[in-house]
C-alpha cells in the first residue's frame, strides 16, 4: 500500500505536551518537512526558546540547543559563526522574542545574520498561564490585563515583521496563519523559502506564525481557529514584508 | 624559548587567547579591559578567526554559549558591571557543562562605580554570582606572564571539566606593560566533544545541549553529577604560590595585583626586621585550601589584603578555622593598598 | 642594586605614555626586568596623564610605586601630586617652559630643563618629552642611549621611523643640557 502520509524523519516519534488545539504541533511538522525536503536535518542545530515550546529539543532530530528566555537569536549567532555550513534556526514565541529578547532579534536581524526565525505569535503568555504578551491585542483579556489591554496603561501590540521590515539585514520575512488547511499550505511554503534563504546564503530569514492558544484565550479550538481568523489578522496582516522578489 | 615581548596585559590575554586555539570572542566595550576586543578586531580575521562586537554583554554571553555548544574554543571578556549582565549565561553554560572562558578585569563597585582597579568581584566569581549550585574555575593571575599562562590554562581546564573558567585581573593587570616570554608551542589539551551540537551528519543520534530538567528526581541527580565534578576539581586543581613563609611570623594572604604590592610589603618588613611571607592563591575556586596546612604551624597570624571590603577574607577564616587570628587590611572604590597602610597593619599586629 | 622607579606626570597628548613605554622597552632590551603602568581614565587629550616605570635587575615586586627613585614633571600639579613620593636624594626633573612652580623640598637633586621650548625651537614640539628623557639618562643611567633608538624602533610604526634621527637629537640635547 503506497503511503501518502508519515511523520518527517526530522520529528521524533513521541506524543507532545502541547494543549489540544494548541499549533505549535503543525508548526513543528511544517519545520520538520522542511528540514527533510530540503535534506539538511544533519547538518541543522536548532535553538529551543524559553515558553511552551522549551522542551521542543525532545520533538525535533536534528540537534538542539535549548537557549535563554529571549536570547536564542544570540545563541544562534554564536553556532552560526562556529559553523558557518550548518542551517542554524530558532523557534521563538511572542514573550520571548518581541519582549525579554527584543535587543538580540533586531541586533540579529539588522546584521543580516544567516540563520533563520520561526517566531509563534498567539498574542499571549502560554507556559506561564496567560499574560499578556507584547504581542497581546488592544482590549484582550489575560491574567495580567484582566480588564483588557488599555493602550494607556499597558501600551499597544507590536507588529514584528512590520518593525524588521525596517531594517536592511533581513532577507527574507513573511507572516503566515495556521487557521486553515490553505494557510497552512502557505505557511509551509514561507518555512521552506526560509531556509532555502539561509542555504543559499542570503542572511536573515524570518517567518511568523500566527497560532493559537485555546487554553489560555478560554476558547475550544475550533473558536481560537475563529479568533485568528477574524481577529488577529486585522491587526497582523498577511504577507511578505522582506524579500518579496527574492528568487531561492 | 620563544618571543620576548612588551605587552599590555589585555593585550597578552587576547593573544594567550588566539594561541590557546580559540577562535571565537565576543564582547562589548567597556574600561578597563576594552583592549582585549581591540586586539581581537585586529588578530582574528587574520587568523580565520571570529571577532563580533555584540549588542550587549547579555548577547555576547549567549554567543558564547552558542560557540561553545557547537563545540569551540571561545571567549568573553568584560568588566564588573558587564559581568553582572553576563550572570544568567554564565548560568546557563554551567548548568548545561560548556567549556568557555570569561575574563573579568575587575573596576570598583558596586553599580556603575568607578573605572579603577578593585577586587570586589570576589563573592561574585568565587560564590557563583548567577542562581543555582555551580562554581567556575577562578584563576587569578599576578603577572603578565601569568596572563599568558593562565588564559591558555584556563581554556584547557573549561575544556576537561566542561565549565566556565574565569580568568579575575583587574585594572593594574589589564593596563600594565610587562615583558612576556611567549612558548613556541602551546600546551593545549584535546578533548572528547562528542556532545556537541554541531550537526549529526545523519550518522547519530542527535545531541541536545540544555539545563532544564523538570522532574526534581533528575534534575537533584543533575546537581549531584556537577558536584562531585567540583569535588574532583577542589581536590585535585588547587594551584598557589608561598613566598617567603619559611621563617615567617605573619603571613599575608592576597591574590592578583596586590600580591605585588605585598611583595613589597615583605621586602619592606624584612629590612625591618618583621618576618614576613606571602600566600598567594592562584586558583580562587577552588580555594587553596592546602596552601595553609604548609605555613599553618609556624605563623602567629594571618593577614588578609584586598582592593575590597574583606571578601576574600571569609575564604581565608574558613581555612585557618580558628587555629590562628585573621586580620584583614584593604582599599575600595579603585584605591589601590600603599606599602606604608599595610606595614602600619603588621606593626599593629606585632604590638597585639 | 640596580633599581629605578620612575613616575611620570604631565596633560595628556604630551607624550607621558609614550616616554614611559619608551623606558621600559629600552629596559628590556637592555636586559632587566621592567614594568610600565599607566593612569587610564576618560581624559584624553589634555587630560592628567602619569604612568609608573621600573626597571630592576631583580623581578619586579609592585608595577604600582608608592615612592619612586626619579620623577619627570610637565605641569604644576602633577610637581604637587608626586613630590612627596620621590625618595631622599631623587632625581626631580622639570620642564621649566610650562612649571613654573619650584620643589619644596630640599633632600632631592632637582633639575630644570626648558624641554618645550627646546622641541618647539627645533622644529617638533611632539619631542619635548624625548628631550626630558634624555636627562633622566644622565642623570641616573636608567638605560642606554642605544636602547631608547632601538627601542624607537620597536615601538613607533614603520611610517615614522624617519623622525628617529631627530628624536636622538632631541636625547642628546636633553643629555648635554
Amino acid at each position: 500500500m503506497a503511503v501518502v502520509f508519515d511523520r518527517p524523519h526530522a520529528l521524533v516519534d513521541i506524543p507532545m505536551h502541547y494543549c489540544p488545539g494548541c499549533t505549535h504541533g503543525i508548526a513543528h511538522r511544517l519545520v520538520a518537512e522542511a528540514l527533510d525536503e530540503l535534506g539538511i536535518e544533519g547538518r541543522t542545530v536548532g535553538i529551543s526558546s524559553v515558553g511552551c515550546s522549551y522542551n521542543n529539543y525532545f520533538y525535533f532530530n536534528c540537534d538542539m540547543i535549548q537557549a535563554p528566555h529571549g536570547r536564542a537569536p544570540a545563541v544562534a549567532t554564536g553556532v552560526k559563526r562556529s559553523l558557518p555550513d550548518s542551517i542554524v534556526f530558532t523557534y521563538q514565541g511572542d514573550g520571548d522574542l518581541a519582549a525579554i529578547g527584543t535587543a538580540e532579534i533586531v541586533h540579529a536581524a539588522a546584521r543580516g545574520e544567516n540563520i533563520t526565525v520561526i517566531f509563534i505569535n498567539n498574542t499571549i503568555y502560554g507556559m506561564t498561564s496567560g499574560q499578556m504578551a507584547p504581542t497581546t491585542l488592544l482590549n484582550q483579556v489575560t491574567t495580567t490585563t484582566p480588564y483588557g489591554r488599555d493602550p494607556k496603561l499597558h501600551g499597544n501590540p507590536i507588529r514584528v515583521c512590520e518593525m524588521l521590515s525596517t531594517l536592511k539585514g533581513p532577507a527574507y520575512i513573511e507572516r503566515v496563519s495556521l487557521h486553515d488547511i490553505k494557510h497552512i499550505k502557505k505557511a509551509k511554503e514561507a518555512v521552506r523559502k526560509a531556509f532555502k534563504v539561509q542555504m543559499a546564503g542570503k542572511g536573515f530569514s524570518l517567518v511568523e506564525i500566527l497560532s493559537t492558544c485555546p487554553t489560555n484565550w478560554g476558547m475550544n479550538p475550533l473558536e481560537a481557529l475563529d479568533r485568528v481568523k477574524n481577529e488577529m489578522i486585522e491587526y497582523y496582516p498577511l504577507g511578505v514584508f522582506a524579500g518579496e522578489d527574492l528568487e531561492v | 624559548m620563544g618571543e620576548r615581548l612588551l605587552m599590555k596585559g589585555n593585550e597578552v590575554i587576547a593573544e594567550a587567547a588566539i594561541r590557546a586555539g580559540c577562535r571565537h570572542y565576543f564582547g562589548y566595550p567597556i574600561t578597563p579591559q576594552t583592549e582585549i576586543a581591540h586586539y581581537m578586531a585586529k588578530k582574528m580575521p587574520k587568523v580565520g578567526g571570529v571577532f563580533l562586537q555584540a549588542e550587549s554583554e547579555v548577547a555576547a554571553i549567549n554567543m558564547v554559549y552558542g560557540a561553545a555548544s557547537a563545540g569551540k574554543r571561545v571567549m568573553t571578556s568584560s568588566s564588573s558591571p558587564g559581568i553582572s549582565l553576563k550572570q544568567e549565561g554564565i548560568s546557563y553554560a554551567s548548568g548545561s557543562q560548556l567549556p568557555a572562558v570569561v575574563v573579568n578585569i575587575m573596576r570598583g563597585g558596586p553599580g556603575l562605580g568607578g573605572i579603577q582597579p578593585s577586587q570586589s568581584d570576589y563573592f561574585q566569581a568565587t560564590k557563583g554570582g548567577g542562581h543555582g549550585d555551580y562554581h567556575m574555575i577562578v584563576l587569578a593571575p599576578s603577572s603578565v606572564q601569568e596572563l599568558y599562562e593562565l588564559t591558555v590554562d584556563a581554556f584547557n581546564l573549561a575544556d576537561q571539566y566542561r565549565m566556565v573558567a574565569m580568568i579575575l585581573g583587574d585594572g593594574v593587570l589589564g593596563q600594565m606593560m610587562e615583558v612576556v616570554n611567549f612558548r613556541d608551542e602551546e600546551p593545549i589539551v584535546e578533548t572528547d566533544k562528542s556532545w556537541c551540537a554541531c550537526g549529526h551528519g545523519m550518522k547519530r543520534e542527535h545531541n541536545t545541549i540544555t539545563s532544564i530538567h523538570l522532574d526534581p528526581a533528575v534534575l537533584e541527580q543533575w546537581n549531584i553529577n556537577l558536584q562531585n565534578k567540583y569535588k574532583t576539581i577542589c581536590e585535585k586543581e588547587q594551584r598557589y604560590e608561598i613566598y617567603k613563609c619559611d621563617d615567617a611570623e605573619i603571613i599575608i594572604v592576597a591574590y592578583g595585583s596586590v600580591a605585588r604590592i605585598a611583595k613589597n610589603v615583605v621586602q619592606v618588613a624584612r629590612e625591618e626586621g618583621i618576618k614576613v611571607g606571602l600566600l598567594r592563591p592562584i586558583t580562587l575556586w577552588p580555594f587553596p585550601v592546602k596552601a595553609f596546612e604548609q605555613v599553618m604551624d609556624r605563623a602567629k597570624a594571618f593577614l588578609t589584603v584586598e582592593m575590597s571590603s574583606g571578601q576574600m577574607l571569609e575564604d581565608v577564616m574558613l581555612a585557618v578555622n580558628g587555629r590562628k587570628p585573621v586580620y584583614f587590611t584593604g582599599r575600595m572604590g579603585g584605591m589601590i593598598p600603599r606599602v606604608d597602610d599595610v606595614m602600619a597593619k603588621i606593626k599593629e599586629i606585632m604590638a597585639g | 642594586m640596580f633599581l629605578h622607579e620612575v613616575i611620570i606626570a604631565g596633560f595628556g597628548g604630551q607624550g607621558i605614555l609614550s616616554a614611559g613605554r619608551l623606558i621600559a622597552y629600552a629596559g628590556m632590551l637592555d636586559g632587566r626586568e621592567v614594568s610600565f603602568f599607566p593612569s587610564y581614565g576618560p581624559e584624553m587629550r589634555g587630560g592628567t596623564a602619569n604612568c609608573m616605570v621600573v626597571v630592576s635587575d631583580e623581578p619586579i615586586a609592585s608595577p604600582v610605586l608608592n615612592s619612586c627613585t626619579a620623577l619627570i614633571v610637565m605641569n604644576n600639579p602633577s610637581l604637587e601630586k608626586f613630590e612627596s613620593y620621590l625618595k631622599k636624594d631623587g632625581v626631580l626633573i622639570t620642564d621649566s617652559s610650562l612649571v613654573q612652580q619650584k620643589p619644596v623640598r630640599n633632600d632631592i637633586r632637582h633639575f630644570e630643563l626648558p624641554a618645550t621650548l627646546m622641541a618647539s625651537d627645533a622644529g617638533n614640539k611632539a619631542f619635548s618629552n624625548i628631550y626630558l628623557v634624555g636627562k633622566l639618562i644622565k642623570e641616573t643611567g636608567i638605560i642606554t642611549p642605544e636602547s631608547f633608538e632601538k627601542a624607537l624602533y620597536g615601538v613607533l610604526s614603520k611610517s615614522k621611523h624617519y623622525l628617529i634621527p631627530q628624536e636622538m637629537e632631541a636625547l642628546r640635547a636633553g643629555m648635554e643640557y
